[in-house]
C-alpha cells in the first residue's frame, strides 16, 4: 500500500478506536492511539493474513502482549473485514464477541491475552513450532513499554535469544507511559534497546507514525537471521486525538459524548488533510 | 501378613517419562517441555530417545506454560513438565490465562506431589494443586494411582482434546491396578473393593492406603467400599453418590489439603446429590515439612494405618 493510503486506514482504525471505546464507556485508548498505525501496517501489509479464512494454517501470527489495547487490534481486524465495523461499538458490552481483552475466539485474534507478560511468551511458542517443524509463517507480537517491567517478559527473551527465533518479531510500543505515570518514573525498563540486545536480539529503533521507517524496520527484521528482531517504536499515547495526546489520563478511560465528539472531529480533520494531500 | 507377596513399586513420574517415550511414535505432534528438571520428572527418558523434540526452558516456569499455550495454538500437542509447585503453584496464572481461558490443548504433567516429595520439605510439597487446578473452568484433572493407571492416563490426556493436568509423586508407590481387565476413561472412577459398611474414597498414593485400611477393617468386621478416583475433574459423581447410598458415611484420601481437592470435591457432589457425613483425610490445612517420604506419609496419617484409624474412629 501507498503511504498516503496506510494514513488514511491508520486514521479509520483511529476513528474506529475512538468509537469502540467511547461505545464501551470503558477501556484504553492512549495505548491503542500510539500502536494504530503499527496495527494498521501489520494487518494492511506486513502480514500474510486472509481476511475471509482467518484460520488459514500458514498465515503469519500476531500476539497483541499489551492486550488491554484491544481496541486498536479489533479496528484493525475490522477496517481488514475480519468482521463488520459496525460491531466495533460493543465492545465490552454483555453479549458482546468483543472481549475486553483479546480472545482466541474471535476471528483474526491467534491468542487470549492481556494479563501482561504473558504474550510474548505464547508467540515465542508459536515461532518456535515453526523452527521445530520448518514452517514459514512469521510470528509478531506487541509489547506496552510499562509491559517491559514484568519478569516473564525477559524469561521469553532469554528463550527466543537462545534458540536464535529469527521468525519472531517483537514490537514494543515506547509511548513512555504507564497508568502510575512515565515509566522511567515509575520503574525504569531503560535502556530497552540495550536489554534486547544483550538478550542476542537485533534491534531497530524507529519512529511509530512513519511508515516508511516501519515498513523498513519490518524488512530489516525479515533479513535478520540467526536472532530474533525487537522493534522498538517511539510513539505517541493518544496521538491523533488533541486532548489524549501525551496525556497519562486517557491510558484507560473513555470519552464521554462531548469529548468523542471532540475526538471525531480532531480524527476527522486529519482525514481532509490527507484527502487534500492526495489530491 | 502371610499372602503377601513381592510388590512392584514404580514411581508415577516414571510412568510418565516412559509413556511420554512410548506414545511419541503414535503421536508426532507430542512435544515435551521442562525447566531444568528433566532428570526429577523423568521426561528425560523421552529427551534421550527424543532431543529434537524436548525443550528445555530452563528455571522459567511461567514462560514455559506460556509457550506451550503458543505450540498448542499452531497445532503441537505440549506436555509441560516440572514439578507441582511450580507448574500449578508458581504459573497458576499462566494456566489459568494462556491455556485454560483459551482452552488450548496444553497437558500439565506435574511430578513432585504431596508430601511423598519428603526430604526437600514444605517449600517444594505441593499440597494445593489439585484444589486450584479444579477451579479453572474446562480443566481435566488427574491423580494417577499407580504406574498401570499413570500410564493409562497420559494416553487418555493425548487423546482429549484440551487442557488437562496430571499429577504424579516422586516416592515409588505399589502397583495396584495390573488386571486384564483393567480400563481406563477420563472421569470414570473404580470400586477397587466393594464394601456397604463405610465408603472410602481415596486418589493417587491414598488409594493404596485405603485398600490397607479395608483389609485391617475387615478383620475388625467392618466392610469398607474403595472407590479409585483418578480424575478429579470431571468427577465421577454417580458412582460416588451411588457408592454413598449404599454405605451412608465417605471418607477421602488424599495426599493434598482437605481445602479444595478431592474431599472438597467429594463433597460438592454428595452435598447436591445425597448429603451423608464426610471425614476428609490429607494435610489439615498445614504446611509439611522435611523428612522421608515413608515417615511423613506415617505422621500425617496417610498411610494404610493411618487411614483405618482415622476410619474407624469416623464409623
Amino acid at each position: 500500500m501507498k503511504n498516503l493510503e496506510l494514513q488514511k486506514t491508520a486514521n479509520e482504525v483511529r476513528k474506529g478506536i475512538v468509537t469502540a471505546v467511547h461505545g464501551a464507556n470503558a477501556g484504553h485508548p492512549g495505548g491503542s492511539l500510539s500502536a494504530a498505525d503499527m496495527f494498521t501496517f501489520l494487518y494492511f501489509e506486513e502480514m500474510n493474513i486472509d481476511p475471509q479464512n482467518p484460520q488459514m494454517e500458514e498465515r503469519d501470527r500476531f500476539v497483541l502482549s499489551k492486550g488491554h489495547t484491544a481496541p486498536g487490534l479489533y479496528a484493525a481486524l475490522a477496517n481488514r473485514g475480519f468482521f463488520p465495523v459496525e460491531d466495533l461499538p460493543t465492545l465490552r458490552h454483555l453479549g458482546s464477541y468483543l472481549q475486553g481483552h483479546p480472545c482466541i475466539h474471535i476471528a483474526g485474534v491467534d491468542m487470549s491475552s492481556g494479563s501482561l507478560g504473558q504474550g510474548i511468551s505464547a508467540a515465542v511458542g508459536m515461532a518456535l513450532a515453526a523452527k521445530l517443524d520448518g514452517r514459514t509463517y512469521r510470528t509478531y507480537t506487541m509489547l506496552g513499554d510499562g509491559e517491559l517491567e514484568e519478569g516473564q517478559v525477559w524469561e521469553a527473551a532469554m528463550f527466543a535469544g537462545h534458540r536464535k527465533l529469527d521468525n519472531l518479531c517483537v514490537i514494543v510500543d515506547n509511548n513512555n507511559l504507564q497508568i502510575d505515570g512515565p515509566i522511567s518514573e515509575v520503574c525504569s525498563p531503560y535502556p530497552i534497546d540495550k536489554k534486547f540486545e544483550a538478550f542476542n536480539f537485533h534491534v531497530i529503533q524507529i519512529d511509530a507514525h512513519d511508515f516508511d521507517q516501519i515498513r523498513a524496520a519490518f524488512k530489516e527484521a525479515r533479513e535478520t537471521k540467526g536472532c530474533p528482531t525487537c522493534i522498538i517504536m517511539h510513539s505517541l499515547k493518544g496521538k491523533g486525538v488533541s486532548f489524549m495526546e501525551n496525556n497519562v489520563d486517557w491510558h484507560g478511560k473513555a470519552p464521554n459524548d462531548e469529548e468523542y465528539a471532540v475526538a471525531m472531529a480532531d480524527l476527522e480533520k486529519i482525514g481532509e488533510e490527507l484527502e487534500k494531500a492526495g489530491e | 501378613m502371610a499372602e503377601e507377596k513381592i510388590i512392584k513399586k514404580v514411581a508415577t513420574r516414571e510412568s510418565y517419562g516412559n509413556a511420554l517415550k512410548e506414545l511419541a511414535e503414535e503421536f508426532p505432534n507430542l512435544v515435551v517441555l521442562d525447566a531444568d528438571l528433566a532428570a526429577a520428572t523423568k521426561t528425560g527418558i523421552f529427551k534421550k530417545a527424543y532431543p529434537e523434540r524436548h525443550i528445555d526452558c530452563g528455571i522459567a516456569e511461567c514462560n514455559m506454560v506460556g509457550i506451550a499455550a503458543g505450540l498448542a495454538a499452531v497445532g503441537k500437542i505440549p506436555f509441560v513438565s516440572s514439578f507441582a509447585m511450580f507448574a500449578a503453584g508458581r504459573a497458576f496464572e499462566q494456566v489459568r490465562n494462556s491455556v485454560g481461558y483459551p482452552h488450548l490443548n496444553v497437558k500439565i504433567g506435574a511430578t513432585h506431589a504431596g508430601i511423598s516429595v519428603g526430604e526437600d520439605g514444605a517449600t517444594h510439597q505441593c499440597n494445593e494443586d489439585l484444589a486450584l487446578m479444579r477451579t479453572i473452568p474446562g480443566m481435566v484433572v488427574m491423580c494417577p494411582s499407580d504406574d498401570v493407571e499413570a500410564r493409562a492416563a497420559v494416553r487418555a490426556a493425548l487423546e482429549y482434546e484440551g487442557p488437562v493436568y496430571l499429577r504424579f509423586g516422586r516416592a515409588a508407590v505399589p502397583v495396584i491396578n495390573d488386571r486384564p481387565d483393567y480400563h481406563f476413561e477420563i472421569g470414570k472412577g473404580t470400586i477397587v473393593r466393594e464394601g456397604s459398611d463405610v465408603t472410602i474414597v481415596a486418589t493417587g498414593i491414598g488409594v493404596d492406603s485405603a485398600l490397607g485400611a479395608a483389609k485391617m477393617l475387615e478383620k475388625e468386621g467392618v466392610n469398607a467400599e474403595v472407590v479409585n478416583i483418578c480424575t478429579i475433574k470431571p468427577l465421577d459423581e454417580e458412582l460416588i453418590v451411588s457408592s454413598a447410598k449404599k454405605t451412608g458415611k465417605v471418607v477421602t484420601v488424599e495426599e493434598h489439603s482437605v481445602i479444595g481437592g478431592l474431599g472438597s470435591a467429594v463433597c460438592d457432589a454428595l452435598c447436591k446429590h445425597y448429603p451423608v457425613p464426610v471425614c476428609k483425610i490429607g494435610m489439615q490445612d498445614v504446611f509439611g515439612e522435611s523428612g522421608s517420604a515413608a515417615a511423613l506419609i506415617e505422621k500425617y496419617g496417610l498411610d494404610a494405618k493411618g487411614v483405618y484409624q482415622t476410619v474407624k474412629a469416623f464409623i
